[in-house]
């Protein structure tokens, strides 16, 4: 139960966090400017991938496609047809939106190890079909986007998104927008209802839910975040690449999840940002340094199983959302 | 006055085993109606075909004048049938206030006024005695207090049948005597359908009794009726020693 000093707190931490991270652009050196902006994006796409496997615990490895899906939905439009910013924003999002309906639609017929293995078999459908139309895609290596079509003209001035300060600053508010919009879902009705799916989904049906309906939104608002980061990332990044629909895209934002700390707001952010890190300064010694994750995976499955923040909250700070 | 629950050659096989066969049962709006039967008698699945868990292999079931057989189990608890289960099934991480709150929020149809829920969901907690533990995660309570929340689940569900599946296992004998009291008071306002091993509280609760022996109905009548009847006691004897004691 959430009284209302509670909730002012929650909100207060939330709202902290981004003012936080605006205030950042003003001090971070250059390199790390670069690395948070892209860190943001990728943490969207973990909040993505958190609604649906901390709240209503459906574990799924194929989120890379709602990504891909993003990426090459907002990407695609843009290289070819010569789209402008949002137009292909909106088209990376809407073709989240068709895929996460086509495979929640399908994929929920399962749970369990079997809803890992059709989620995986679709990513890697999707994954073949951007290397098989490698004219269109150009497969691994890709597409760059140009800088002159990554502009929106706004009246008289123009938003340059491959100017970092603008870049860095619209990956923040997307940021906040998926932050809240994650925070605004799981303090809901909905969200209470998806975390009794997790708990007990039988139990759920029988207090008169229709839990396929609610697991299938699920999916499609997982989808819908995870395409907006992969969208924003061709985007702000220029780059459209098959790597991004690759199984490790779908392994990833699971890790970030489990190391930050799987059904808390923040926690996506944490784990993207410690991970990062981890592999940006081990690989600047060793060229093993999935070596050192797979070391910390170990630590963190023996000693915070629930991940950073999960760990905090669990011991001292049970109001964390 | 028509039934409120009807099914009409009601089965359910699994494989070679008849769990429930050809049964005709009738549940009148208002009863407290006790189901009794030796174990693996099929009481529970019996009932799981009502509230939907399980789908009948044949037979028809109607609720309130509609036929509900091919009827999803939650849209079936939106018509008002409520489960709650035989073993405790409580969201044992939750606390106790959310517990009943998800069944709350079910049942308000303006889905606006967060007070409306808290509200409910008080009330809920308050029938059976457990409002000052709203805020104890479910799985933290005591066993008898866990099956108290289970039936303020289904309570929160403003049911018109609930159906309890052996309420009173484990509990203590000051603890039943409090859950009859308030089974009664449950029954002012809905039908109740109790699967119970008790004979104490199914003589006290009942007024009429169905005993299930192999899939089937083998008797039904007023508990005086039922103790007289020799087939039941032939099937049963024994076991009703066993369990009263």
């Amino acid at each position: 139960m959430t009284g209302e000093g509670e909730a002012a707190r929650v909100y207060a931490l939330h709202v902290a966090v981004i003012a936080l991270l605006v205030a950042l652009n003003f001090v971070l050196p250059e390199y790390h400017h670069g690395v948070l902006a892209r860190v943001l994006v990728l943490a969207v796409f973990a909040m993505g991938y958190n609604l649906l496997f901390g709240y209503v615990g459906l574990l799924s490895l194929g989120h890379a496609m709602f990504f891909a899906a993003g990426l090459y939905g907002a990407g695609l439009p843009l290289y070819h047809l010569g789209w402008g910013v949002v137009p292909a924003f909106a088209g990376g999002i809407g073709a989240g939106f068709v895929v996460a309906l086509a495979v929640g639609l399908l994929a929920l017929r399962t749970s369990g190890v079997a809803f890992m293995i059709v989620t995986m078999m679709f990513a890697q459908v999707f994954y073949l079909t951007t290397l098989y139309f490698g004219e269109w895609t150009r497969g691994d290596e890709g597409l760059v986007l140009q800088q002159q079509a990554r502009r929106i003209t706004l009246g008289s001035g123009t938003l340059d998104l491959t100017n970092p300060v603008t870049r860095y600053l619209t990956a923040v508010a997307l940021f906040a927008a998926a932050l809240f919009a994650t925070l605004a879902i799981v303090r809901s009705r909905h969200g209470r209802v998806l975390v009794a799916i997790r708990e007990n989904e039988e139990r759920t049906r029988m207090l008169g839910y229709d839990t396929f309906a609610n697991k299938l939104t699920a999916v499609v608002i997982s989808g819908i975040i995870c395409a907006a980061a992969g969208a924003a990332y061709a985007l702000l990044f220029g780059y459209v690449g098959s790597t991004f629909a690759s199984v490790q895209y779908s392994i990833l934002p699971l890790l970030w999840v489990l190391l930050g700390g799987a059904a808390t707001t923040l926690g996506p952010l944490i784990g993207t940002l410690f991970m990062y890190y981890v592999i940006d300064i081990t690989s600047g010694f060793t060229s093993a340094y999935m070596l050192v994750v797979g070391a910390m995976l170990i630590l963190l499955v023996l000693w915070f199983r629930k991940g950073i923040l999960g760990t905090l909250r669990e011991r001292w700070l049970g109001w964390l959302p | 006055m028509t039934a409120l629950l009807t099914t009409t050659g009601l089965s359910r096989h699994f494989g070679g085993l008849r769990a429930v066969d050809d049964v005709d049962f009738s549940l009148e709006p208002g009863e407290i109606r006790a189901v009794i039967g030796p174990n693996g008698a099929g009481k529970t699945t019996f009932v799981s075909l009502v509230c939907g868990r399980y789908a009948p292999t044949s037979g028809s079931i109607v609720f309130d004048g509609e036929d509900i057989t091919d009827m999803p189990a939650h849209m079936r608890v939106r018509r008002g049938i409520a489960y709650t289960f035989q073993i405790t099934s409580v969201f044992a991480n939750l606390s106790a206030y959310e517990n009943v709150a998800l069944p709350v929020q079910r049942t308000l149809t303006d889905g606006r006024s967060r007070g409306a829920v808290r509200q409910g969901a008080m009330e809920a907690l308050e029938r059976v005695g457990l409002a000052n533990r709203a805020h104890e995660p479910a799985g933290a309570l005591a066993y008898g207090h866990q099956r108290l929340l289970e039936v303020a689940m289904g309570l929160a569900l403003k049911p018109r049948l609930l159906i309890l599946d052996e309420p009173t296992q484990g509990l203590s004998d000051g603890e039943i005597e409090n859950f009859i009291a308030l089974v009664r008071e449950i029954a002012r306002d809905a039908t109740v359908l109790l699967i119970e091993h008790n004979m104490q509280v199914v003589m006290e609760l009942a007024r009429r009794i169905t005993v299930f022996n192999a899939g089937r109905i083998l008797a039904e009548g007023s508990p005086a009726e039922i103790r007289a009847n020799s087939a039941v006691q032939e099937a049963y004897l024994g076991t009703v020693r066993e369990a009263g004691a």
